[in-house]
């Protein structure tokens, strides 16, 4: 699919947590780390107003008209007011055109999220939702820090179904220290009886700096091994595949025509707008990222209308590499007359160990079978 | 004062034989003999006290951070005797101090009347000393016994008095006591040299000979040749010739080292100076040889000649494959300087293109290996040090064997290997672990003699080749550090010898073959296989390890086929990252090393070879 010259899709950061996850490295800050004692209220309002003024700048710089799909992430995007949340919604629609099927999509902690705050967010213009479930497991939840009561996600997943959201996904975890296969299946089970549209799931990575890399290098856990992480996948996707649930990128499942759009928009190479502290943007073979601490971007933003920190222009060789890297992600995969016989050749051993599908690629089409998703990276490396 | 000022002492070529004195210091590594020479220096006054530096003497920066002396050094020394009050020149030759220079070892005590026979009295004799002061001995040379470090709080110098006096046969009494640190002792040692060292005899109406005992490449000046005169004169005028070869050099500088080197007229009987001749290459002036003149050639050449001849090899070659002109050009302008090192271009199908290359021993390979890579800029990898084979084959042909790669396939008649004499000294605590030790590497025990009560030497014959894997490393850490070793080759013997090959993939990866004994086949095929196991990452498909001798699979170990590589989470924001991460992972593959279809990382062959060689350096190293 080629990019849509006039459209833009919005990304919305909100960088805040009531509290940090131990395996997390976004850029999120608590009201202690920024050593702000306002309520949570007026940091929402000051916040959303930086928001709206990038929002104002994007329509500035850009020359796209419609916005397929918008994106709240965090952060704990429900920890701001819903009003607030509106009203950047309100800065897009003022200078752009949403488009009739326009997703606007927040990720929700399902322990704050009320049946009043759901039904406030559908009113704002929501229509998408993605709760953080993680595990279904006490223990595993207690090694990734996360404070929430497992019940809380059943109860949270219907209240959203019933202030109206269509599409309700969840985020899951696994390979998380500690977790058996057991305990793996459990929160599969638990996230499948669920009237859910969508699951991502992902293998925890433990990212530098964080709590849990801290715990793993003093050896207080370990982390399991990477067959027992691959068969978790398989389990997964199995199981994912028996509830009706396709895969559509390596760790993201839905029912037919519930894929995430925005989600697809950034493996499909579109055109996006991040705004807020460390987002990053992208468009036409141009990204740029944002000064990541909200201090800084906030000043930043205020003296320059600029709170860009950096910025690449892409090559043909590194927008080659991206398109690669990302389409190997996807079912639809790499089209072959695209790619040179040198990197067909290094590919041949892949089909011939199963990794790549035999019928995708006799019609043209480089795609990973179940096997060849746990390698993906080493499969595209290689070309 | 003792000293004599430069400029009115004895000159050189003009030195009556009466008034020198010839002598070397005979010491293990790190017993002290730079620091005593040093000392000798300042108290003869040919060194200004500002000028002075610690191992002065010491030239390359290996020598003086190893404490080791690789080429040996000849220093003039004018001296006034404290007994007679005369004038004397004292010419001290340092010696290389390693059982791989015994050779030149031998050469440097040929130059000599006497020796300094120096020990650390709190360590006692170690047994290269021993070695050289049983070369000493042969030479018929007077030795001197010096205890060095006396002011050190673990001294004992009447242990080891005793220990001294029974190896040579003097009193305890008869042992000097000096501190190179404090110069305590220095300048009564001088004066016993004068005393007890015999003056150099020689014809000074012959036709001149005098024998080559060192010869240094210099890139400013070529080739400076050390000799010590034996008969007749040598003088700037002459054209020389070198008697083994007959080759013709004309002389374009005679001078003695005070410590720099000083132009003279030329060398009588009895001195020690150097030669320059405009030779580029040190093998055109090898030392053992004996010089001439052309006008006037002696008959009989000076006895002891031997060319140098290599004991182990190993392959050299250069971590970045573009390196290898590199490589070459340094191995080549290394040869210059080093009469002992051979090579010949070697292409390994996991290393690429290096070099396979022969040294005197482990200690000269290390050197080399570490000049090369200081001198060049290098990274290198050598492979397992090998030593030189005989194998008859099926068909009764002999071929000489130094690499692995060149061992025959099918029938062997026989495999013979050299073998080595070895001493060891050691507490006598030790005694059964190092027999245990030697029993292990197929040693024949010779004999066992006390030194003193608690000290023993042990000997034995071992094959080479044991020595070689890491006996050295072994004997050091089985007793705490106190053993000492030295070796001579002593011939050949047949063994039950097989070759090991590494498979991967069923791919030979010819890096890792060795030759070894056929009761440490099958451990060494493990221990490689185990190895290997560890330190190649997984493929995407299986990968057995084998090992093998000939056909016959004596080990395997099986790599299993990774499953995931995949980093699960892609956002927008992950985007860039992910691509330099894919970037940094292709630039990784490019130092990757294909054996057949399976990427094995420089790193492991580095890793794989690098265990199993002897880490000589241990016992040179200072602490």
């Amino acid at each position: 699919m080629e990019p849509r010259a006039d459209h833009l899709a919005f990304y919305i950061h909100i960088p805040y947590c009531v509290k940090r996850c131990g395996y997390c490295d976004f850029n999120t800050y608590t009201p202690a780390e920024l050593q702000i004692q306002s309520s949570l209220e007026v940091i929402s309002h000051d916040y959303i107003g930086l928001l709206v003024k990038e929002i104002e700048k994007s329509a500035a710089v850009s020359a796209a008209k419609f916005v397929p799909t918008i994106f709240f992430g965090g952060g704990t995007p429900t920890l701001m007011q819903p009003s607030d949340l509106g009203r950047v919604l309100d800065a897009i629609r003022k200078n752009y055109t949403l488009t009739d099927t326009c997703e606007i999509t927040i990720e929700a902690n399902p322990d704050t999220v009320t049946p009043d705050l759901l039904s406030q967010l559908r009113s704002v213009g929501f229509n998408r939702i993605s709760m953080g479930m993680q595990s279904a497991v006490p223990h595993v939840l207690a090694v990734l820090d996360r404070t929430h009561n497992p019940a809380n996600v059943e109860k949270a997943v219907l209240a959203a179904k019933a202030a109206g959201f269509d599409e309700v996904s969840v985020d899951l975890i696994y390979g998380t220290p500690g977790e058996s296969m057991q305990d793996w299946e459990r929160s599969l089970d638990a996230a499948l009886v669920l009237p859910v549209t969508h699951i991502s799931a992902y293998a925890l990575i433990v990212e530098e700096g964080t709590k849990l890399a801290a715990r793993v290098k003093r050896g207080e856990i370990v982390m399991p091994d990477d067959d027992e992480t691959a068969d978790k996948y398989i389990l997964a996707d199995n199981k994912f595949h028996a509830a009706g649930m396709e895969w559509y990128e390596l760790s993201n499942w839905s029912k037919p025509g519930s894929q995430c759009q925005h989600n697809l928009l950034y493996w499909y190479g579109e055109n996006w707008w991040g705004a807020g502290p460390g987002a990053h943007s992208y468009i036409d073979g141009r990204r740029w990222w944002n000064v990541k601490h909200p201090g800084t971007y906030k000043d930043k933003l205020l003296e320059t209308g600029d709170p860009t920190h950096e910025s690449e222009i892409l090559s043909a060789e590194q927008r080659e590499e991206e398109r690669l890297l990302l389409n190997i992600r996807l079912p639809k995969g790499i089209d072959r007359s695209s790619l040179s016989v040198e990197q067909i050749m290094k590919l041949e051993p892949y089909l011939a160990d199963g990794h790549l599908s035999r019928e995708h690629w006799e019609s043209g089409v480089v795609s990973l079978t179940q096997s060849g998703r746990l390698l993906a990276d080493r499969i595209v490396s290689s070309l | 004062m003792p000293a004599i000022e430069l400029s009115k002492a004895p000159q050189p070529s003009l030195t009556n034989p009466a008034q020198i004195r010839n002598f070397c210091i005979i010491a293990h590594i790190d017993h002290g003999k730079s620091t005593l020479a040093d000392r000798m220096l300042q108290i003869t006054e040919v060194v200004e006290s500002r000028n002075m530096r610690a191992q002065y003497l010491d030239r390359m920066d290996i020598e003086r951070e190893r404490g080791i002396t690789i080429k040996s050094q000849a220093v003039r020394l004018p001296w006034r005797s404290g007994y007679d009050n005369q004038e004397y020149i004292l010419n001290m030759i340092d010696t290389p101090g390693h059982v791989d220079f015994t050779y030149e070892v031998s050469r440097s005590l040929a130059a000599c009347e006497g020796a300094v026979l120096l020990v650390d009295c709190a360590q006692g004799i170690e047994a290269q000393t021993l070695a050289n002061l049983y070369l000493a001995m042969e030479n018929n040379l007077t030795i001197i016994p010096v205890l060095n470090k006396i002011d050190l709080p673990a001294a004992q110098p009447e242990k080891f008095a005793e220990e001294l006096a029974k190896l040579i046969g003097c009193q305890p009494e008869d042992c000097l006591r000096v501190s190179g640190k404090t110069g305590a002792g220095v300048e009564e040692l001088l004066n016993e040299i004068v005393k007890q060292i015999p003056a150099p005899i020689g014809n000074p109406d012959a036709p001149a000979r005098a024998l080559i005992f060192d010869s240094v490449y210099d890139s400013y000046r070529g080739v400076v040749t050390y000799v010590r005169v034996v008969d007749g004169h040598l003088s700037t005028r002459d054209q020389i010739q070198m008697m083994s070869t007959g080759v013709r050099h004309e002389m374009l500088e005679v001078g003695v080292i005070s410590p720099e080197p000083v132009p003279s007229k030329g060398l009588g009987v009895g001195e020690v100076g150097y030669l320059i001749t405009g030779v580029k290459d040190v093998r055109q002036s090898r030392v053992g040889d004996t010089v001439t003149t052309y006008v006037r050639p002696a008959k009989d050449q000076l006895s002891g000649y031997k060319d140098p001849r290599p004991m182990v090899y190993s392959g050299l070659f250069p971590l970045d494959g573009a390196d290898y002109p590199v490589l070459r050009e340094a191995l080549d302008k290394l040869q210059l300087n080093d009469a002992a090192l051979v090579y010949e271009p070697e292409s390994s199908a996991a290393l690429g293109f290096g070099f396979r290359c022969g040294f005197l021993g482990l200690l000269h390979m290390e050197i080399v290996r570490e000049r090369l890579e200081r001198e060049a800029g290098l990274t290198l990898i050598s492979t397992a040090p090998s030593v030189i084979y005989s194998v008859t084959d099926g068909d009764g042909k002999e071929l000489v064997v130094t690499n692995p790669s060149e061992f025959p396939e099918g029938k062997i008649m026989e495999v013979k290997e050299p073998i080595v004499r070895a001493t060891v000294l050691a507490p006598s605590e030790f005694i059964g672990t190092i027999m245990e030790l030697c029993q292990q590497r197929r040693g024949t025990l010779l004999g066992m003699d006390y030194l003193s009560e608690d000290r023993v030497e042990i000997r034995y014959t071992l094959p080479l080749a044991e020595i070689v894997f890491d006996f050295f490393d072994q004997l050091k850490s089985r007793t705490r550090g106190y053993a000492s070793l030295d070796y001579e080759p002593i011939g050949e013997e047949a063994g039950d010898l097989v070759k090991v090959d590494i498979l991967l993939q069923s791919e030979k990866v010819d890096a890792f073959s060795a030759i070894v004994h056929r009761d440490k086949a099958y451990a060494y095929g493990m221990a490689m296989t185990v190895k290997l196991r560890e330190l190649i990452p997984r493929q995407q498909f299986e990968v057995p390890i084998q090992a093998a001798i000939g056909g016959k699979i004596i080990a395997r170990e099986t790599i299993r086929a990774i499953r995931k590589d995949v980093l699960a989470k892609c956002y927008g924001g992950d985007i860039s990252r992910k691509r330099k991460l894919l970037e940094k992972q292709k630039e990784g593959k490019k130092r990757m090393k294909m054996v057949g279809r399976v990427e094995v990382p420089q790193e492991a062959f580095i890793a794989a070879l690098s265990t199993g060689e002897e880490k000589a350096d241990d016992k040179d190293k200072k602490k």
